[in-house]
């Protein structure tokens, strides 16, 4: 079902804001594009993590590196995130996205850190069973 | 070859379960027959249960809620009766196991099955008809998001008769809701029930949320929406972002019970407090998914009733979303004793109390719409003015509790269980009535009876504040929630006074089911002939009620906020605009795929609850071919031809000339 298909149909000023016009998705080319960049990336990232090669305390920053790269791909190649005025609500839907998953993982870590400097960690408490 | 299901799972030894499971059979049975008599199935299914259409979905979510109303008040005026009884010498009459699945029933079927329905029911019917067009982006998406709450539901329900129901409370917090713990099948029932609903309200709100911000009326900007189709979205925003929190949440609970990891046991490196940090970032948005909405009615309420736009437009949605932002910011408050330190639980202290201020512009707004406006006191406006007065002061409590040492001796007490039941009765409950009144003659043709609308309201405000307020005070004299058993002869007279208040309740309750009775019977005398029953402001009052299948025969073109009041005025003064040029219409073609899944997910849900494997395998097999059926279909739409169009609207655009606009040119 897409969306533009019980607007009705007719003089064309029975249009709503929004609705896609033409073509909404772009060529097969793109979507290769997008597939050689993937592997790459991955294929990269399993060399760096096997090789000698490269400083090994570099390695894990390399490898979050890769993973961001990744990350932009996908939204660039594979969910047609651009910078265009027709792009807005994905631009402020994946921000909203970031947020909260910034507000959510920042936030665990702060608290669940905080909660096992206050108390004992988990894993030095007994079984609850042998507290009686 | 059925797992752990056995004669043991029907509860026959203990008569109350035994014979409240025996009345529910009983009724459904009793009413599945008249249905079968009377021969209405071929019309249940054709028209209701294969329907796409947003307004049907919207009415069958409501009906949904308000069953499960009734299920929630019975578990909760048990409670409050038995604790009328069981102190001292007296046991009262429920067991403690018996209890303890009573009170984590009614938190979790009021939430997720009757608040959470009604809510998404009101958005569904609502929203599509003031943004002016004629569904929702995904119509039979939206059939599967109501029968997979349906199929919550039913599954909850079935824990009454065949099993037990969880023992946890209504969030199930480990280690007690771990296998070691909770060994039967009550935790169970908890995950998977709530795994399928909450997988249909993930649904839900993807496509209201895909509705509004993609398919708006011509003209329809962001700043010219409704602001209820602005608190819509804030709400559907938040199920977008909270609820596969909640899904992972139980999924790693389900983990832990079926497979033996252990993610929030004791032992083996497991955290019990990460399950309650993140089932709480859920839970805090969760509130606001609920309340965002009935202030969206109440702004709506409120402006129609005092004859003036809302004040404060901008600012109400500013307010809607900084409280959408704001509510992801929160979730500590609800576990500040946890052993955060005084850093932390200073942060989301503060944080909480700043939510206090949107709210706050909220209140104004309303109480400036209605200063200077020609306010009339009918059944939605009392609801209103009886949120304004009963949720300020659930608010209060809130930012009370907000101090992190207030919480420290508030925590887990009976203070607490006021509070909740303050904001959300007096908040979401509320708006949900208001709504209801508000829209029942749009959706049916006919308005509800007015005597008995106003005798249920009074008998629940009445009621609300003699079973909560004493909830307040022995809750500062130190009783804690989730008690079966007293002995301090303190308490006593407030909770028996608690016992009245529930008792008026009921009388609520009950004057609701007989006023919709008695509205059906004289539904002649009641009918809304205008379509424009309050002299509304937005678009959905100028479709016909009920509206035809297609809302709009021309999708309306909006020309500034309150869209209808402007077309009325213009209308008043230069006559109904002439008429538009009909063209077909094509409709998405009702179809059976919601119901056909949430059948194979009751019937894997209920073989996961028990371990019957074969029987999972059979379900999740028939739900995957239910999708390729689905997908393969070749026809989903129709014509309605533009002939029909013209002659529904014709008849509108009659009975607008000759009945609506003179009754409304009239001096008043």
């Amino acid at each position: 079902m897409t969306v533009e298909s019980h607007t009705g149909r007719g003089d064309g000023g029975d249009a709503a804001p929004g609705e896609e016009r033409g073509r909404v998705l772009p060529s097969l080319g793109v979507y290769l594009i997008g597939l050689v960049f993937a592997l790459g990336l991955t294929a990269t990232a399993f060399w760096v993590a096997q090789t000698h090669l490269l400083w090994a305390p570099g390695i894990p920053i390399g490898l979050c590196v890769l993973a961001i790269a990744q990350m932009g791909v996908h939204l660039v190649f594979f969910l047609h995130i651009t910078t265009g005025p027709d792009n807005t609500n994905n631009v402020l839907a994946l921000a909203f996205g970031v947020l909260i998953v910034f507000l959510v993982v920042a936030g665990s870590l702060w608290i669940m850190a905080n909660l096992n400097h206050n108390m004992m960690p988990m894993d030095q408490l007994t079984n609850l069973h042998l507290q009686h | 070859m059925f797992g752990k299901l056995t004669w043991d799972a029907i509860p026959f030894n203990e008569p109350i379960p035994l014979i409240s499971a025996l009345a529910v059979v009983l009724l459904v049975g009793a009413v599945l027959g008249w249905i079968t008599v009377k021969g209405h199935w071929p019309y249940l299914w054709r028209e209701w249960i294969t329907s796409v259409d947003h307004k049907r979905i919207g009415v069958m979510y409501c009906l949904l809620g308000f069953l499960m109303l009734l299920r929630g008040f019975a578990d909760a005026i048990m409670m409050r009766s038995h604790l009328a009884l069981a102190h001292g010498a007296g046991q009262g009459y429920l067991p403690p196991d018996h209890y303890d699945q009573i009170f984590s029933a009614h938190g979790t079927i009021m939430i997720f099955f009757t608040a959470m329905p009604f809510v998404v029911g009101l958005m569904n019917f609502v929203v599509p008809l003031q943004l002016g067009i004629r569904d929702v982006a995904f119509p039979t998406f939206n059939s599967v998001s109501l029968w997979l709450t349906a199929s919550g539901v039913l599954l909850i329900n079935a824990s009454l008769v065949i099993g037990n129901f969880a023992r946890t409370g209504w969030l199930a917090y480990p280690p007690l809701s771990e296998l070691k713990f909770s060994p039967d099948v009550g935790v169970d029932y908890y995950l998977w029930a709530l795994q399928i609903a909450g997988i249909g309200t993930l649904l839900a709100g993807i496509n209201l949320v895909t509705t509004i911000l993609k398919m708006r009326a011509p003209g329809m900007g962001y700043t010219r929406m409704p602001v209820f189709c602005w608190t819509a979205l804030a709400a559907n925003l938040l199920i977008v972002a909270a609820f596969p929190v909640l899904t992972a949440t139980f999924a790693m609970l389900l983990l832990d019970r079926y497979l033996g990891f252990h993610f929030f046991t004791n032992e083996a490196g497991g955290n019990a407090m990460m399950y309650v940090n993140l089932i709480w970032i859920w839970g805090h948005p969760e509130v606001y998914i609920l309340a965002l909405p009935a202030f969206g009615v109440f702004s709506e309420v409120v402006s129609t009733f005092s004859g003036k736009p809302l004040f404060g437009y901008r600012s109400m949605i500013l307010a809607t979303m900084a409280i959408c932002i704001l509510s992801f910011m929160v979730w500590l408050h609800h576990f500040f004793t946890m052993g955060a330190g005084a850093d932390v639980n200073a942060f989301f202290g503060f944080a909480t109390m700043i939510i206090a201020v949107p709210t706050g512009v909220k209140v104004y707004n309303w109480l400036f719409t209605m200063y200077g406006g020609r306010v009339r006191f009918e059944t939605p406006m009392l609801w209103a003015i009886g949120f304004m007065v009963t949720f300020v002061i659930g608010g209060m409590t809130g930012v009370l509790m907000a101090v992190p040492p207030a919480d420290f001796v508030l925590h887990n007490s009976l203070f607490l269980v006021a509070h909740f039941h303050n904001v959300v009765i007096g908040g979401t409950l509320f708006g949900i009535f208001a709504g209801y009144t508000f829209w029942f003659p749009k959706a049916f043709g006919f308005r509800l009876h007015e005597g008995w609308g106003k005798a249920a309201f009074w008998c629940w405000l009445v009621g609300f504040y003699l079973a909560f307020m004493p909830l307040y005070v022995v809750g500062l004299m130190g009783m804690t929630r989730r008690m079966q058993h007293y002995d301090n002869p303190a308490w006593v007279a407030w909770l028996q006074l608690a016992m009245v208040g529930a008792g008026v309740i009921l009388c609520g309750i009950l004057c609701q089911v007989v006023q919709l009775v008695v509205s059906i019977r004289r539904r002649e005398a009641l009918r809304d002939v205008t379509g424009d029953p309050w002299d509304g402001r937005s678009l959905e009052w100028s479709t016909p009620s009920p509206p035809p299948l297609f809302n709009y025969a021309v999708m309306p073109n909006v020309e500034g906020e309150e869209a209808y009041w402007g077309i009325k005025q213009r209308a008043l003064r230069d006559g109904l605009a002439p008429e538009p040029r009909y063209a077909a219409i094509e409709m998405p073609r009702n179809s059976p795929t919601g119901f056909v899944t949430a059948f194979f997910s009751t019937v894997t849900g209920f073989a996961l609850i028990w371990h019957i494997w074969w029987m999972v395998i059979a379900g999740l097999l028939g739900a995957f071919a239910t999708f390729v059926w689905f997908a393969w279909r070749d026809e989903d739409e129709f014509e309605i031809p533009a002939d029909e169009v013209a002659r529904i609207d014709r008849e509108r655009r009659r009975v607008r000339q000759d009945v609506l606009l003179p009754s409304l040119g009239r001096p008043a």
